[in-house]
C-alpha cells in the first residue's frame, strides 16, 4: 500500500519544472493533483526515480476570462475552482457540468483539468465538452511553446500528442460566438463519483433555424475521445428539426466504437449514444437560441 | 533525499523532516499521533482519509506530505480541541444515530465541515452531493444526512449569539 522510493522536486519556475524533466528523462513524472499519479505509483504501474510537482510553480493555477477573446485555464487549477468559477458556470455551462460531476468533492479539491487531459483514459470527463467549443491545449519545451487543438491531442488509451520534455501549461477555450451552445451528458452505473459509461459533448452554432455548424464528441466509446464527424457534417446547414437530430444521433452511434468493460457493455454503449447524443443536441440549441 | 516542511496541523505549529514518498496520512498518523485520521482504500475512493488542507478536503493518503510545506491541515482532532466540548457537527452526530463502528465518521465530519463552510443552508440532495466522497457501510447515510442538517441549523442557530458577544 505504500508509494515506493522517489525523488521529490517542487521548483519554482516553469523553466526550471522543464529543465528537471528534460534531465531526469523517462525517469520522471509530472504531478498536479496527484489523484491519478499516486494512485499508479501505489499499484505498481508507475514507477519515476524523479516526481516533479508543479504546485509551487507561479501563474500555472489561473482561471482567466477574456470577454470576447476566451477561457484560459492553468495547468493546476484544481477541478472545483473550474467548476465554481463564475465566468465558467455563465459562459462554459457544458465545461462547468463536467468538472463538476466527476470524481468526488475530495477528488476535485486536487485534481486538475490538464491531469485529467494527459491522463489521457477513453473516458476523461472534460475531454468531450472541451474539445465540442474548440479548445487548445498550451504545451512548453525547452524550445518554446506550441498549441496543440485538443481534438488532435489524444492518440490512445493513456497516449498524448505531447513529447517527453513537455508541459502542458494552460487550456484555451474560444468564446462563445453569438447563437452558439454546449451541452455534456454522461451516464454511469452510480450517479456522479463512479467513472463514466459513455458521455457525449454537443456543440451548435444556429443561423435562424438553421444548423450553421455542429460538433459532437463521445467519451468512454473508443480508444480516446473522438468525433462524430459524420454526424456532424450531416447536420451543417440544414433546418433544425426532431428528424435532424435523430438522423444524428443514429449517426454518432455508427461512428462509437466501444467496448464491453466493468462499466458497461458495448451494446448498452452504442444504445446510450444514440440517447446522450440526442439529449446533448436538444440542451445545446436550447442554449445556443438564448445565447 | 529529506525535505524540510513547514505547516500548522489543527493550528499547531509543525517544523520537521520527511521522505518525499510519504503521505500525510503517514504523516499524520504515524509521526503526529493523530489516529483519528483513518486510511481506508487508499485510492481517493472511500473518504476514510479525508482532512481539510486550506480550508478544502482533500484525501490524506493521496496527499504527499511534501507538498503540505507552508500549509494549514485541519483533522478530527481539531474539530473539539478542548476535548471536552464537541463541535456541533459532532453532537449531532451522537444525536441522530450516525456513528455505528465509527470507521468513516471523521472523514464524513470533515466533509459535513467543508459543506457547511460553503454552503450554510444545505438542501438534502446538496448534502448527499457534499459526500459523494465519503462512504459508510453500516448507517446507509439516512442519519449522518440528517446529522448534518442538525448540525447545520445549530450553527446557524449559534452564530447570532455569537455576534452579540
Amino acid at each position: 500500500m505504500r508509494l515506493p522510493k522517489f525523488e521529490y522536486f517542487e521548483p519554482k519556475t516553469l523553466e526550471a519544472a522543464l529543465n528537471l524533466l528534460t534531465q531526469n528523462g523517462n525517469n520522471a513524472h509530472l504531478l498536479a493533483g496527484g489523484t491519478d499519479v499516486l494512485v499508479k505509483m501505489r499499484n505498481g504501474r508507475l514507477k519515476p526515480k524523479a516526481v516533479i510537482g508543479l504546485q509551487g510553480i507561479e501563474n500555472l493555477n489561473g482561471i482567466h476570462f477574456d470577454s470576447g477573446k476566451g477561457l484560459t485555464i492553468g495547468a493546476t487549477a484544481k477541478l472545483a475552482e473550474v467548476a465554481s468559477h463564475p465566468d465558467v458556470l455563465k459562459h462554459y455551462p457544458a465545461l462547468a457540468q463536467a468538472a463538476q460531476v466527476m470524481a468526488n468533492v475530495q477528488v476535485r479539491n486536487m485534481g486538475t483539468i490538464a491531469g485529467n487531459l494527459c491522463n489521457a483514459a477513453p473516458s476523461a470527463e472534460n475531454a468531450p465538452p472541451l474539445m465540442a467549443m474548440g479548445a487548445e491545449v498550451a504545451v512548453a519545451n525547452l524550445q518554446g511553446d506550441r498549441r496543440i487543438a485538443l481534438d488532435q491531442f489524444f492518440r490512445g488509451p493513456g497516449l498524448t500528442a505531447m513529447e517527453h520534455g513537455e508541459i502542458m501549461t494552460s487550456i484555451f477555450v474560444p468564446f462563445p460566438v453569438p447563437k452558439s451552445g454546449a451541452s455534456y451528458k454522461r451516464v454511469s452505473a452510480r450517479c456522479g463519483v463512479d467513472i463514466a459509461a459513455v458521455c457525449v459533448s454537443a456543440w451548435v452554432a444556429l443561423d435562424g433555424e438553421v444548423c450553421k455548424d455542429s460538433k459532437i464528441v463521445l467519451g468512454a466509446v473508443a480508444p480516446t475521445p473522438i468525433r462524430a464527424v459524420g454526424a456532424e457534417s450531416f447536420m451543417r446547414e440544414q433546418t433544425w428539426t426532431q428528424e435532424l437530430i435523430e438522423t444524428a444521433a443514429a449517426l454518432a452511434v455508427q461512428e462509437s466504437k466501444p467496448i464491453s468493460d466493468v462499466r458497461a457493455s458495448a451494446d448498452y454503449r452504442k444504445k446510450m449514444v444514440a440517447v446522450l447524443t440526442l439529449r446533448a443536441l436538444e440542451q445545446a440549441y436550447e442554449r445556443a437560441i438564448k445565447n | 533525499m529529506k525535505h524540510h516542511i513547514n505547516f500548522t496541523v489543527n493550528g499547531d505549529d509543525y517544523s520537521l523532516a520527511v521522505d518525499p514518498w510519504r503521505t500525510l496520512n503517514e504523516l499524520l498518523r504515524e509521526d503526529l499521533n493523530l489516529t483519528g485520521t483513518k486510511l481506508g482504500c487508499g485510492t481517493g475512493d472511500c473518504g476514510a482519509c479525508t482532512v481539510m488542507v486550506d480550508g478544502r478536503t482533500v484525501s490524506s493518503c493521496l496527499t504527499l506530505a511534501v507538498s503540505i510545506n507552508g500549509k494549514s491541515v485541519t483533522t478530527v482532532e481539531g474539530l473539539a480541541p478542548s476535548g471536552e466540548e464537541l463541535h456541533p457537527i459532532q453532537e449531532a452526530f451522537i444525536k441522530t444515530g450516525a456513528i455505528q463502528c465509527g470507521f468513516c465518521t471523521a472523514g464524513m465530519e470533515l466533509s459535513a465541515l467543508h459543506l457547511l463552510n460553503n454552503n450554510p443552508e444545505p438542501t438534502e440532495k446538496e448534502i448527499r452531493s457534499g459526500l459523494s466522497g465519503n462512504l459508510c457501510r453500516c448507517t446507509g447515510y439516512n442519519q449522518i444526512v440528517e446529522a448534518i442538517s442538525v448540525a447545520a441549523e445549530q450553527i446557524r442557530d449559534s452564530e447570532p449569539e455569537k455576534e452579540e458577544r
